[in-house]
C-alpha cells in the first residue's frame, strides 16, 4: 500500500467507523468527521505542490480513493478532492467545507429556478457542483430547500434553488481542455463503488466461510461457489473500470474512460449487491448487519451521475462518430499518458 | 488471488510499432473476404497465410533466436494476436502452436526437442494440436484412459482423443496421456507426448459442426509406435505442464475478440445508416465498455507472463469474463438490428450473426468451460 492509502486506510477505519457512518445516515453531524479528514491535509492532494499541494495525479491517488468506498465513508472526501483541483485548474479558488458534484439529473427553470436530483452527499454536503447546459456553478446548499421526502438513510439528496444565490461560484464553462462536471461527478464514483464492490467480496466471502448448513460451510457447494466467482469477476472488472476513469496524467478524467468506468461498474453493481444478499441470507438485509452500509451504496452510486445507459449511450456515440474500428477507439484512449506538468 | 495486483499496462512502444505494418499486410491480404468468413477467426484455417505471416517474422515472436523465434516476447505477441483476431485471418494453422505448444517445449523440452521444433513452429512448417478431451473424459480431464506404455524403443500408445481442434491439418498432437498408474489415480502418472500425426495407426476423423465447417476431429491411436524423445517434460508431470500451458490458452485477446469481426462490421453497417436510436448507441457503448475494461484485464495478464509468471487463476477470470460478451455480443447486435425494421441488412452481416449465433456456445467451452473456470476462481479465493 502507498503512504497515501496507508495514512487514509488508517483515518477512514478509525474514524468513520460503521457507528459513526448511521449516526450521519440518520441525521447527525457530519462535520466533526469531516474537520478530522480535512485538518489531515489531505483535502488538496491533488494540487501542484507550489499551491501547497501534494501534486499527485488521477492514477497515482485511485488506491486511495478506492479507501473511501471499502469503508462505506459518509462524506463526499473523493468529489471534494476532485473538484477543488478541477476548480483550481479552472483558476478558482474552492470555497472551504464539502462539495458535492451533481449528475445529469439538473433542471434549470424559465423563472430562474435551478434543481438537481439523485446527487450523491448532496444531503451532508456544503456545496453542489452542478451542471445547467453551459452554466458551471458551485451552489451552496444552505440557500437550497431539499426536495420532497428523502430516501431513509441516504446520503443523497434532491436540492432545488428559487435563484441563483449571490454566494454561488460561477465558473466558465468555455473551457477548451476541462472535463464538464457530469463527468466528474461519474469518474468520481467509480472508486467508490469499486472500494464498496471490494467490502461486499469480502464480508461474503468471509459469510460463506463461516455460515454452516447440512453440516458443512456453504463455502462448499458448487452452487454458491459458483456465484461468488462471477461476483469476484465483476469486482475485478469494476476495480479495472474505475482503474480507466482514472488513467490521467494530471486531475481531469478524460470523457471516454469515464463513460466506459461508469458504464461498467454500474452494470456490475447491481450484481455485485444481488449475489452479496443472496449469499448472505436473511441476515444480509438487517440493519443490524453492515454489509446493507455497502450494498445500498452500490445501488445508489449506480443511480447518481449518470447510469448505466446514460453513459453507454454517450460512449456509443462517441464511437458512432469516431472514424476508425472499434479496436481504434479502445487504444487510442488506453494508451499510456505523459504526467501533466 | 490478488485483484488489486492487476494495474493497467501499457505495450512498450517498440512492440506497439508492429502494429502498423501488420494491419497494412492484413488489409491487403484479406481484401474481399466476406465477415462471415473472416468471423471463423483462429478456426479458419490457411496454411500459406500462417507461412506468409513466417516470412515476414511475425510468428514464434515469444521464442528465443536461437530457436529461430523473434525473441520479442508476449506484448508483441499481443498486438500481432489482436490484428489478426480483430481482422479475422485465417490463423488457426499456427495459432495453437504459437500460443502455447511452441512456448511449453521452450519450457519443458530438451536441447533437441527444442531445435527440432521451434524453428519449425516459426517458420509455419509444424502445426500442433492439443489432444486433451477424450470421448469419456471431457471436463474430468484427470480420467483420461488414453495410454503410452514405456516399450525398449520408446512408447506404445493406445486410445483417442475427440473434440481435437486442427488434428486434420497438424503434423503433431501433444496429448495428455496415462503412462503409468490407473485412471483412478487421478493427476498423478500423466504425461505429455508429442504424437507425430503421420505414424502408422493414427486415425484422424474429422467431425462437421453445425456451421457446415469441420475444425475439430476425433483421433485415435491403434498401437502406435512412438519414439522415446515423444516424451515432452518429465514422465508423471503431465498435469503440471497442462495447467502451465493453460495459462498462455486462457489469458489472449482470442478471449475476447471472438465475435470482434462482428462488432467491426455492424459498426461499419452503423455508420453507413446513422441513428441516434438509444438501443443501438447503448448497446454499442456497452459492447466498448466490456472489451476495454477486458483489454486491460488481458495486458495486465500479459505482463505477468513477460514477467515470467503464470497467472492460471486470473486467466480463468478474463476467460469467463471474455466468452460472456463474445457470446452476449451477436445476441445484442442481432437485438438491435431487429429493433431497427427500417434499416436493411445485408445478407454477410446476417449470414456473420447467424454463424456467431450457432457457434458462440462453444466459446465457453473451448479451453476449459465455464463451470471449470468458475471452479478455478472458487480455489483461488480458498473456497475450496
Amino acid at each position: 500500500m502507498d503512504m497515501l492509502s496507508e495514512a487514509l486506510e488508517r483515518l477512514f477505519r478509525e474514524r468513520a467507523t460503521p457507528e459513526v457512518i448511521r449516526e450521519i445516515e440518520a441525521g447527525g453531524d457530519p462535520s466533526g468527521l469531516w474537520a478530522e479528514i480535512s485538518d489531515s491535509g489531505f483535502l488538496d492532494i491533488l494540487l501542484p505542490e507550489d499551491k501547497d499541494g501534494a501534486g499527485v495525479s488521477l492514477s497515482e491517488a485511485f488506491a486511495s480513493f478506492m479507501l473511501a468506498g471499502f469503508h462505506a465513508l459518509p462524506v463526499p472526501f473523493v468529489q471534494t478532492v476532485m473538484a477543488r483541483a478541477w476548480l483550481d485548474a479552472l483558476g478558482v479558488e474552492a470555497p472551504p467545507g464539502m462539495i458535492a458534484i451533481a449528475g445529469p439529473e439538473t433542471q434549470r427553470s424559465a423563472d430562474g429556478g435551478l434543481g438537481v436530483r439523485n446527487v450523491a452527499f448532496g444531503k451532508v454536503a456544503d456545496w453542489v457542483l452542478a451542471e445547467f447546459d453551459n452554466l458551471w456553478v458551485v451552489l451552496p446548499t444552505e440557500a437550497a430547500r431539499v426536495e420532497g421526502e428523502q430516501v431513509r438513510a441516504s446520503l443523497s439528496a434532491d436540492l432545488h434553488w428559487a435563484s441563483l444565490p449571490a454566494s454561488a461560484l460561477i465558473v466558465s464553462s468555455d473551457t477548451g481542455s476541462a472535463c464538464s462536471p457530469i463527468n466528474l461527478a461519474a469518474a468520481s464514483l467509480t472508486p467508490l463503488m469499486a472500494g464498496a464492490a471490494r467490502r461486499a467480496l469480502d464480508m461474503t466471502l468471509e459469510h460463506v466461510a463461516e455460515r454452516q448448513q447440512f453440516g458443512r460451510p456453504v463455502a462448499q457447494f458448487q452452487a454458491v461457489q459458483n456465484q461468488v466467482s462471477v461476483m469476484a469477476e465483476r469486482v475485478w472488472a469494476m476495480r479495472m473500470a474505475a482503474r480507466l476513469a482514472f488513467h490521467a496524467g494530471g486531475v481531469q478524467p478524460s470523457r471516454e474512460l469515464t463513460a466506459v468506468g461508469k458504464t461498467r461498474c454500474s452494470e456490475a453493481a447491481v450484481l455485485v449487491a444481488d449475489i452479496s444478499h443472496a449469499l448472505h441470507g436473511a441476515i444480509g438485509i438487517t440493519e443490524e448487519y453492515d454489509l446493507q452500509l455497502y450494498s445500498r451504496r452500490l445501488r445508489e452510486w449506480r443511480r447518481a451521475g449518470g447510469t448505466e445507459a446514460w453513459w453507454a449511450r454517450r460512449l456509443g456515440q462517441a464511437v458512432q462518430a469516431s472514424s476508425g474500428s472499434v479496436l481504434d477507439f479502445i487504444i487510442a484512449n488506453t494508451g499510456a499518458v505523459e504526467r501533466a506538468a | 488471488m490478488t485483484i488489486d495486483a492487476l494495474d493497467l499496462n501499457f505495450i512498450p512502444e517498440e512492440d506497439e510499432a508492429l502494429r502498423g505494418p501488420v494491419r497494412s499486410f492484413l488489409e491487403e491480404t484479406l481484401q474481399g473476404m466476406p465477415a462471415d468468413r473472416r468471423a471463423r477467426s483462429w478456426m479458419g484455417f490457411d496454411a500459406d497465410f500462417s507461412r506468409a505471416l513466417a516470412e515476414r517474422g511475425w510468428l514464434g515472436l515469444t521464442l528465443p533466436k536461437e530457436y529461430g523465434g523473434a525473441a520479442r516476447g508476449p506484448f508483441a505477441r499481443f498486438v500481432v494476436s489482436e490484428e489478426l483476431l480483430t481482422a479475422g485471418a485465417p490463423v488457426s494453422a499456427h495459432w495453437i502452436a504459437d500460443r502455447q505448444s511452441g512456448p511449453l517445449i521452450l519450457k519443458y523440452g530438451t536441447e533437441e526437442q527444442k531445435h527440432f521444433y521451434l524453428p519449425r513452429i516459426s517458420r509455419a512448417e509444424a502445426f500442433f494440436c492439443i489432444g486433451m478431451s477424450e470421448p469419456g473424459s471431457g471436463s474430468d480431464l484427470a480420467s483420461i484412459r488414453t495410454r503410452a506404455t514405456p516399450t525398449d524403443k520408446g512408447w506404445l500408445l493406445n486410445g483417442s482423443k475427440i473434440w481435437t481442434t486442427n488434428a486434420q491439418h497438424s503434423h503433431y498432437m501433444i496429448a495428455l496421456v496415462r503412462t503409468s498408474g490407473e485412471p483412478q489415480d487421478r493427476y498423478k502418472g500423466l504425461s505429455q507426448l508429442i504424437v507425430d500425426l503421420s505414424l502408422p495407426g493414427v486415425t484422424i476423423r474429422p467431425i462437421e459442426d453445425m456451421s457446415g465447417d469441420a475444425h475439430f476431429s476425433e483421433v485415435f491411436f491403434d498401437n502406435v509406435e512412438c519414439p522415446a524423445d515423444a516424451l515432452i517434460g518429465e514422465e508423471g508431470n503431465g498435469w503440471a505442464q497442462v495447467n502451465a500451458e493453460l495459462a498462455f490458452e486462457r489469458s489472449g485477446p482470442e478471449r475476447l475478440y471472438s465475435s470482434m469481426v462482428l462488432v467491426e462490421s455492424w459498426l461499419r453497417h452503423c455508420r453507413e445508416n446513422v441513428s441516434e436510436s438509444s438501443v443501438r448507441l447503448e448497446t454499442l457503448g456497452h459492447i466498448v465498455s466490456w472489451l476495454t475494461v477486458l483489454r486491460s484485464q488481458s495486458l495486465a495478464l500479459t505482463a505477468k507472463l513477460a514477467r515470467g509468471e503464470s497467472p492460471a487463476i486470473e486467466a480463468s477470470l478474463v476467460k469467463d469474463l471474455g466468452t460472456e460478451i463474445e457470446q452476449a455480443i451477436p445476441r445484442w447486435i442481432a437485438d438491435v438490428i431487429g429493433a431497427e425494421p427500417e434499416i436493411a441488412v445485408s445478407a454477410e452481416l446476417r449470414r456473420t450473426i447467424s454463424y456467431l449465433e450457432q457457434l458462440a456456445p462453444s466459446f465457453s467451452l473451448r479451453g476449459g468451460t465455464r463451470e471449470i473456470m468458475r471452479g478455478i476462481i472458487a480455489r483461488g479465493l480458498k473456497l475450496r
